[in-house]
């Protein structure tokens, strides 16, 4: 479903390359995670997909279901079905959360040439959604992010993904600012949209998330590059002794 | 349903906002209408104030005060203390009176009213034939008035074509015509309150305005009476190198509630076209006066080429006590734009309130504000103003709050947030603040921000693309205010937010 390969990336500004030959593929129905240190390219690769600005490709490739991400717009990106909850979601004064899901389903069904959701169906869709990951009437009501504590910042990013049906989803750090309760909705949430034709990358610093989110693969990223690959017991291993270990073995 | 879609209006963009920016261009009111017209001579002096007046079939007390007032107009300079910039104005190189042909013997009803004129207007969205302003609604006499009919008066070029739904309105007592009809028929009133508010010295235009306001509306609302239906005019510009100066006299009498609307849109045009209103309110004891604006003059080309200079006086007198009065202007058009709607709140526990969207993109340049001046007791005003600039825009808001050393207890609030689309424009705050008493407090806050490039990307990750992106943050920024339209007009006010900016980013 995604395949990246051989991706390397530098700082549009800057002459810093950041990301150093990534090969990754992740399969529909898979939940790969990425684990690594700071600063190991691993947020900069979500962003890459994305299509957020002030990044170069200056090798390799990135397709999602043999289409090229790298030659598209993001939301161009995100109608083809490529979701990322954000590691800081955004704040939108003014603009109403429903209001925001409203336009955002719309526009992508557009786009895929489906009809627009009527204002009823869309209602029903959304309570229906939002109560599963405790998201109260007032919240959607309250402006995009405004005020939310970090933990509703991150449900309610999973809601975005759960009334857009993305294909791939990336999730960058959702488990960062989040405490075991609120970590618990998260992950429910997530295991809830698992499903045979979606993929999904959970990039994250901890294994605590992985607890929840049950991955297929781990990847060990580290200085650009991914330097190892297992099963969910490589996590366990990182949990256990660290990076350390595992980086001095691959240099 | 409705309330859900009241929500979805009031929250932000909505999906005919985002359809309005797809299909529409730039400017789409910049057409102009093919009608064979009726022009006094260029220039202005006293034989074609004279003129005017006489074209109005006015009374002599009339011609004397628009002659008096042009006598001082001679006397008094253009200000310049504005922070805009335009070529120098021929004041003599203007027409001050074009009327259609159609309109020499007046009209006596809408059937009568030349099928042009009316063509126009329904071109602009605008309906003349009396009718239900939410579609579908059938039955009008049965149903409840309330919110869902609009009566309108439409003046084009000079003159008033007509006003609809006057019999309706009579018999509540409201009456609602055009201004040259009103000094006609009701010369008492006229007399009374006539250049009450603004007086004839007031500025430069104004005195202007007063010496060759060729038409324009008249509202009074008798004591008591809640005015069944929004008011509401639509103010054209068609013919090229005239100038519109129209006056609007609204006078809500003891306990009474009007609701006025108006909206104003020009033909595309190579050369500046000067528009010079004056809007005077009077609102008496415990009544309550709504006055929305949505202005989408021609604002030029995207090299400052055209569009209407904007010079505007409005100003409301609170002169009962408890009365109140609310602006709510929507500016999106013009080349340049100096317009600062005012409250005098003599009234004690009278108050003022202001809401503000000015949006200025390429060429544009805006310097809008309010005053408040508060002369009695516990007054209160409050301000909100939301400035948008892209392109090479200018965007100033300068604004007065004056407490007198008699309005004891009173209170103000402002707020002044600016927004800017790239890098080139600008964005400028004047507040003015005068406190000479010591009970009473103004507070003031005043931001700038950016639209913010997280912001778009977070937006265009969830599928929206980029102009939907700015369409919807710059409609959250505006949300205050557009909360404060009437429903009708919110719709309208949105998609012209988003038109407005429309290849501002990028």
């Amino acid at each position: 479903m995604l395949e990246i390969k051989n991706l390397h990336v530098k700082l549009e500004e800057e002459d810093k390359q950041i990301l150093k030959g990534v090969d990754l593929t992740v399969e529909a129905g898979k939940v790969h995670a990425i684990m690594g240190p700071n600063g190991s390219g691993k947020s900069t690769l979500s962003y890459v997909l994305s299509g957020r600005d002030g990044y170069e490709v200056t090798e390799g490739s990135a397709t999602l279901d043999g289409e090229d991400l790298l030659e598209l717009e993001p939301e161009e990106r995100a109608a083809l079905g490529l979701f990322l909850a954000f590691q800081y979601p955004v704040e939108i004064p003014g603009v109403g959360n429903m209001t925001f899901l409203r336009t955002a389903v719309n526009a992508q069904r557009k786009v895929r040439g489906e009809e627009e959701l009527s204002a009823a169906d869309f209602l029903k869709l959304v309570r229906a959604k939002a109560k599963t990951l405790k998201i109260d009437a007032d919240m959607l009501k309250r402006p995009v992010n405004v005020g939310f504590s970090g933990g509703e910042k991150k449900r309610n990013e999973i809601l975005q993904m759960a009334m857009l049906e993305p294909k791939m989803c990336i999730l960058d750090e959702t488990d960062s600012g989040l405490d075991v309760d609120a970590m618990k909705l998260v992950a429910d949430g997530v295991n809830a949209l698992r499903d045979e034709g979606r993929g999904f990358l959970v990039i994250t610093h901890y294994q605590r998330l992985l607890d929840h989110i049950k991955p297929d693969v781990v990847h060990i990223m580290a200085n650009g590059r991914i330097v190892k690959t297992g099963g969910p017991e490589l996590a366990l291993e990182v949990e256990h002794n660290g990076y350390a270990d595992i980086l001095a073995e691959v240099n | 349903m409705a309330a859900l879609d009241q929500t979805q209006v009031k929250e932000g963009v909505d999906q005919e906002t985002v359809d309005a920016v797809r299909e529409v261009g730039a400017y789409k009111y910049g057409w102009d209408t093919d009608i064979e017209m009726e022009y006094a001579p260029k220039g202005v002096n006293p034989d074609i104030v004279r003129l005017i007046s006489e074209k109005n079939e006015e009374p002599e007390w009339m011609t004397e005060w628009r002659l008096a007032a042009f006598e001082r107009w001679t006397q008094m300079k253009e200000p310049k203390w504005a922070m805009v910039h335009y070529p120098e104005i021929d004041f003599q190189d203007q027409y001050y009176y074009a009327r259609p042909k159609s309109m020499e013997t007046k009209p006596k009803s809408l059937d009568e009213v030349d099928p042009k004129l009316l063509a126009t207007y329904e071109k602009l969205g605008i309906p003349l034939k009396e009718q239900m302003i939410l579609a579908g609604v059938e039955g009008a006499e049965d149903a409840p008035a309330e919110g869902r009919k609009v009566a309108v008066d439409a003046v084009f070029d000079s003159v008033s074509v007509g006003t609809t739904f006057q019999e309706e309105l009579k018999k509540h007592g409201v009456i609602f015509c055009s201004i040259s009809e009103a000094i006609r028929e009701h010369p008492e009133l006229v007399k009374k309150y006539l250049g009450s508010v603004v007086p004839v010295s007031d500025n430069f235009y104004a005195t202007l305005n007063s010496a060759v306001f060729s038409d324009g509306s008249f509202v009074y609302v008798p004591p008591g009476v809640r005015c069944p239906m929004e008011l509401s005019t639509y103010f054209r510009i068609n013919a090229e190198n005239t100038g519109q100066f129209e006056r609007t006299l609204i006078i809500a009498d003891k306990g009474s509630y009007v609701s006025y609307l108006e909206g104003c849109t020009a033909p595309q045009r190579d050369t500046a076209q000067l528009h010079a209103a004056v809007v005077e309110i009077i609102v008496e004891e415990d009544a309550e006066v709504k006055y929305s604006t949505v202005q989408n003059w021609f604002p030029g080309d995207e090299n400052g080429k055209g569009g209407i200079y904007n010079f505007v006086t409005k100003r409301a007198d609170c002169r009962g006590d408890r009365s109140k009065v609310m602006w709510t202007q929507v500016e999106t058009g013009s080349a340049v734009t100096w317009k600062y709607p005012s409250c005098i709140l003599r009234g004690d526990d009278s108050q003022g309130e202001f809401y503000s969207i000015a949006i200025t993109n390429n060429m544009q340049q805006a310097d809008t504000g309010t005053k408040m001046i508060h002369l009695g007791k516990n007054t209160k005003s409050r301000i909100v103003s939301k400035g948008i600039s892209a392109g090479k825009a200018q965007n100033t808001y300068r604004g007065l709050v004056s407490m007198h050393p008699k309005a004891k207890n009173s209170r103000n609030y402002t707020q002044c947030d600016s927004l800017l689309i790239g890098d080139k424009c600008g964005a400028h705050t004047v507040p003015y603040i005068e406190v000479r008493n010591n009970s009473s407090r103004c507070e003031h806050e005043a931001t700038t921000s950016k639209v913010d490039d997280d912001q778009l990307f977070y937006c265009r990750q969830r599928g929206m693309d980029e102009e939907e992106a700015v369409a919807l943050v710059v409609n959250g920024f505006c949300k205050d205010v557009l909360q404060a339209l009437p429903m009708e007009f919110a719709m309208e006010a949105q998609q012209l937010v988003a038109i407005s900016l429309e290849g501002s980013v990028g």
